[in-house]
């Protein structure tokens, strides 16, 4: 494996106190993440292979997008596609043909759901053939319920993506802007991740800063500009769920991983930069003045948040990057909860975690996988945090019991990354205790004489 | 297959859980995928619910599929009843279990014996009904259990109560107004010295539901969920049931004399038609209103109505007869009730139109180009785009139609909502009318050039990516940004606005 550089899983295991629960617990499906990509991408289309109840999903949780004709649909499966009195690869090309004139996509993407895992539909297998009939790439992603949570499926439709050969089109996209004096010979980088098109030109410009070139982005604006990806090229990750892609990317495309922090925080952010500079053996430069800069910048949040607790539900995998810099804010966390946890993808950003809570001389955060939200609710009413990050499900009832709450969500959806949008993540941490102290005189806090 | 973007009634097991939560101390199990408790989202959104919903997933997951999930579903069960101790644990499927056709009852059956709570399996069908069928299938399952159960144990109490009494079948969540429209028909009913006798499922025990025969009658107000159980009950009791909604006030007018009839079948003297002449004429305006100069404005114009059943022919019939206004088409999406909707507003409008496909419901809208529509969510965002005013008649909702303050659509006071709510449409629509003849409307363009700091002697230019970034900044910041990026880089001696100076002028502004 080419790892650039082997975490020390070992030391990580004695010290990291992991657990597992039940898995029950409340996520959005990953057929969700069709909602950001269709947008990030933006000559695609999005074709959820799937059954009312995937539907029901999209058109409540994506609200008023659902009204401005995104680039999604629907193939909802009928009685005679399950018990296959139907072919799939007619009703399939059925459906494509009417999409293609409809929308004239430059691609595709299949997202098979539960029920094609189910009956065993061959989507990897029919769409070679029918992109070839209908003259139009198709891209299959298998991002269920059975088997991922929430971002994962980015991770999945990503993994597709990573896995498709370098096609005529592909190039190298260069950011033109001020002159390149300063910039270094170095072999390519390509970073994987989707966030909105600001952050990638400013994560692109912070690298720029060091002298390092971004030679393309995993996804890419347009499916027609995806990056070359050759053997022997770097790969970074920019988001904590992407662990396929990541494994992809180093199997199939032979690439080489720089195993970072993610650039969540001013911690995180400089962490990364400065391992990506590592590897290219760039001394980083002004970094340690730019992190100063941006605590500087969250004094006031900071003030808001020090020595208060927290505590991670646990739904969309961003928990861990979250954590380390809250606890580098000063926040006390309880507990993070996490639907999976790749040690091996995050190592370098566990190893931050480990070394912020040294620092901060603080106990690890005990950290629970696929977690009981049942469970976790008994916790929460035994240590009462100061702030629960968790789902819409639990966030009004916890509320009505006093319990100050942060739609988890809403960090998926918020741009995060980078120096210039900490200040946008702790906007959101402190914006429930922010708003709670103004309402202190309207009355009680608990809403509720239930337990 | 079918390409959808949008449906207008959700899955089967929505209306199970709906029922399900619906009731006090009923735990709800999906055997499902992580994921599909999305319910438990929508009802703690848009109800603003303060307690836990009483649903959770059995989970299924690969390991279920490769050993079936019968010790899982059994011991969530159990689990469930341990720890909640709920009256009744409904097992609920879902699309996935549909499929995996694995012998749930079995598993409830087994559950069963452990635990305290009854078990039943929801009889629901995910590719045979939808979200409304489904609900009131699963409400009459469950009556029917109860009144099973009380049977058997010989306490079933059939005797009628002294005085008249009713059973309000129809009060659940995520529902239409449906909150304000029980507390206006429990106030129609002690007007008329009814009592109410139980009202379910929203609130109600499962314990109560043996008691549901010693009502005089049934009142089911909504047609999509309930009349499957008041006909068992009819069939089993012979009690009588009463289906029209009390929409409008002639409809209304008509709900209160079929209850006069039942009440005079049981021989009680009464009449009340002086109440509804009274209630007609001074209590709600809604008639007057209709006689009223600003209503004669309003004849002949040319609406369209589409949402489920109920709500729809209801709307059809107070807008023709009551207003006076010309419904050119009225649909609905309760595709399986069709003949009924044929019967009721077949001669009040030109048109009728049956379908669950929203393209459809589109294009239909945009050929007639009403003066206004009544529909759904999803019409009031066609009629946006279609620059037509739109009242949101009918479910599926948004968490604006959960609104805190009183908004029955039955009964006198409903019809007054209802009459504001077709007014204040048209008269919006007419204000902008006039406000497009006569240019009153402000310019929609916020990027103009006098809003930029000394925009004509700066020097100040933007180069391509940053224009480009600009542009994507939504339009009532945008001028904003402009301004304080440039006065940020005038204040810096720049000249030209990159990218980079972009963010910085962000971070300075931060
Ligand atoms: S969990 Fe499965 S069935 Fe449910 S919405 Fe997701 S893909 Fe569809």
């Amino acid at each position: 494996m080419t790892l650039v550089k082997q975490v020390g899983n070992e030391d990580l295991k004695e010290e990291i106190n992991f657990e597992c629960e039940t898995g029950n617990y409340h996520t959005f499906c990953p057929i969700s993440c069709v909602a950001w990509l269709y947008q990030k991408i933006e000559d695609s289309f999005f074709l959820v292979i799937g059954t009312k109840t995937c539907g029901y999903f999209l058109q409540n949780a994506l609200g008023v997008m659902i009204f401005a004709e995104p680039r999604y649909a629907m193939a909802e499966l009928e009685e005679g596609d399950i018990s296959a009195q139907l072919s799939d690869y007619e009703e399939l090309k059925r459906l494509c043909l009417q999409v293609k004139r409809d929308r004239n996509p430059s691609v595709i993407f299949w997202i098979g759901t539960c029920t094609t895992e189910i009956i065993k539909m061959d989507l990897e297998g029919i769409a070679p053939k029918l992109e070839v009939e209908i003259n139009l790439p198709i891209v299959v992603a298998r991002a269920n319920g059975l088997d991922y949570a929430f971002t994962q499926g980015e991770d999945t439709v990503l993994a597709a993506l990573a896995q498709r050969p370098n096609s005529k089109q592909s190039k190298n996209i260069e950011l033109k802007t001020t002159s390149d004096e300063n910039s270094i010979e170095h072999l390519p980088l390509i970073l994987f991740g989707s966030i909105p098109d600001p952050v990638v030109n400013q994560l692109t410009l912070e690298l720029k800063k060091q002298g390092i070139h971004v030679s393309g982005w995993l996804p890419s604006k347009r499916y027609t500009d995806l990056p070359l990806i050759n053997e022997g090229n770097y790969v970074c990750g920019v988001n904590p769920y992407l662990s396929r892609t990541a494994t992809t990317l180093m199997r199939r495309r032979k690439c080489k991983l720089i195993g970072a922090p993610f650039p969540i925080g001013p911690d995180g952010t400089r962490a990364w930069l400065e391992k990506i500079c590592m590897v290219f053996g760039v001394e980083p430069k002004g970094l340690q003045k730019r992190e100063d800069e941006v605590w500087e910048k969250l004094k006031y949040y900071i003030s808001l948040i020090d020595g208060k607790s927290v505590f991670f539900m646990g739904d969309n995998l961003l928990e861990i990057s979250l954590a380390r810099f809250l606890i580098k804010s000063g926040m006390i966390v309880f507990e993070i909860g996490i639907p999976y946890m790749d040690k091996r993808y995050q190592g370098a950003e566990l190893q931050l975690l480990q070394k912020t809570c040294k620092e901060k001389n603080i106990p690890i955060p005990i950290i629970i996988e696929k977690p009981d939200n049942y469970n976790q609710v008994d916790r929460i009413r035994d240590m009462r945090p100061d702030l629960v990050i968790t789902g819409m499900a639990h966030a009004n009832p916890l509320e009505a019991r006093g319990i100050n709450t942060k739609w988890s969500v809403e960090f998926t959806f918020a741009q995060i990354h980078g120096f210039t949008n900490a200040i946008d993540v702790l906007e959101l941490v402190t914006r429930p205790l922010r708003r709670n102290q103004k309402l202190e005189k309207v009355g009680s806090q608990r809403y509720t004489d239930r337990r | 297959m079918k390409l959808a973007y949008w449906m207008y009634a959700g899955p089967a097991h929505i209306g199970t859980l709906r029922i399900a939560s619906s009731f006090k101390n009923v735990h709800a199990i999906m055997h499902a995928p992580l994921g599909d408790d999305y319910f438990n989202v929508m009802r703690s959104m848009l109800e603003r619910k303060r307690d836990f919903t009483a649903v959770t997933a059995s989970v299924v997951d690969r390991h279920v599929l490769a050993r079936g999930s019968q010790e899982k579903v059994v011991n969530n069960i159990s689990r469930k009843d341990k720890e909640e101790k709920p009256d009744l644990v409904v097992l609920t499927p879902t699309c996935t279990s549909s499929i995996l056709q694995e012998d749930l009852q079995n598993f409830v059956n087994r559950a069963s014996i452990e635990t305290q709570a009854d078990v039943l399996l929801a009889d629901v069908n995910h590719y045979r009904v939808n979200e409304m069928q489904a609900a009131d299938r699963t409400l009459e399952q469950i009556v029917q259990f109860y009144i099973k159960k009380a049977k058997k144990k010989k306490e079933l109490d059939t005797t009628k109560t002294l005085e008249p009494s009713v059973n309000i079948i129809g009060s659940f969540n995520l529902a239409f107004h449906n909150q304000h429209d029980i507390a206006e028909l429990k106030r129609l009913m002690s007007d008329l010295n009814i009592k109410i006798n139980s009202i379910i499922p929203e609130g109600a025990s499962v314990q109560e539901l043996k008691n549901l025969p010693k009502a005089w009658f049934n009142i089911v107000p909504y047609r999509e969920i309930g009349l499957l159980t008041a006909e068992y009950l009819k069939d089993e009791f012979d009690m009588p049931f009463i289906d029209t909604t009390p929409m409008g006030v002639v409809e209304t007018a008509n709900c209160i004399r079929k209850i006069q009839y039942i009440l005079n079948q049981n021989n009680l003297d009464v009449n009340f038609e002086k109440y509804i002449d009274i209630q007609t004429r001074f209590v709600s305006q809604s008639a007057w209103f209709s006689r009223s100069i600003d209503c004669q404005n309003l004849t002949g114009k040319k609406a369209i109505v589409f949402g489920d059943s109920t709500h729809a022919v209801a709307m059809t019939k107070i807008l023709t007869r009551e207003m006076g206004i010309h419904v050119v088409w009225a649909g609905t999406y309760c595709k399986y009730d069709k003949s009924w909707f044929q019967k009721e507003v077949g001669d009040l409008c030109d048109e009728i139109v049956i379908t669950d496909d929203h393209n459809l419901i589109g294009d239909l809208i945009a050929k007639v180009e009403p003066a206004v529509i009544f529909g759904t969510q999803m019409e009031r965002h066609v009629a946006k785009r279609l620059n037509i005013p739109c009242g949101v008649i009918s479910a599926p909702v948004h968490i604006q139609n959960f609104p805190l303050s009183y908004r029955p659509f039955l009964g006198y006071e409903g019809a007054n909502q209802i009459a504001d709510l077709i007014y204040n449409s048209f008269t919006l629509g007419m204000e902008d009318h006039l406000l497009e003849i006569f240019g009153g409307h402000d310019t929609k363009e916020v990027l103009s050039a006098g809003l930029s700091i000394d925009s004509k002697d700066s020097q100040i230019e933007w180069n391509l990516e940053s224009q480009a970034e600009l542009v994507k900044i939504p339009g009532f910041i945008r001028g904003k940004i402009k301004r304080n990026t440039e006065k940020f880089a005038q204040e810096q001696k720049m000249e030209t606005i990159t990218l980079e100076v972009m963010y910085a002028a962000k971070e300075a502004a931060s």
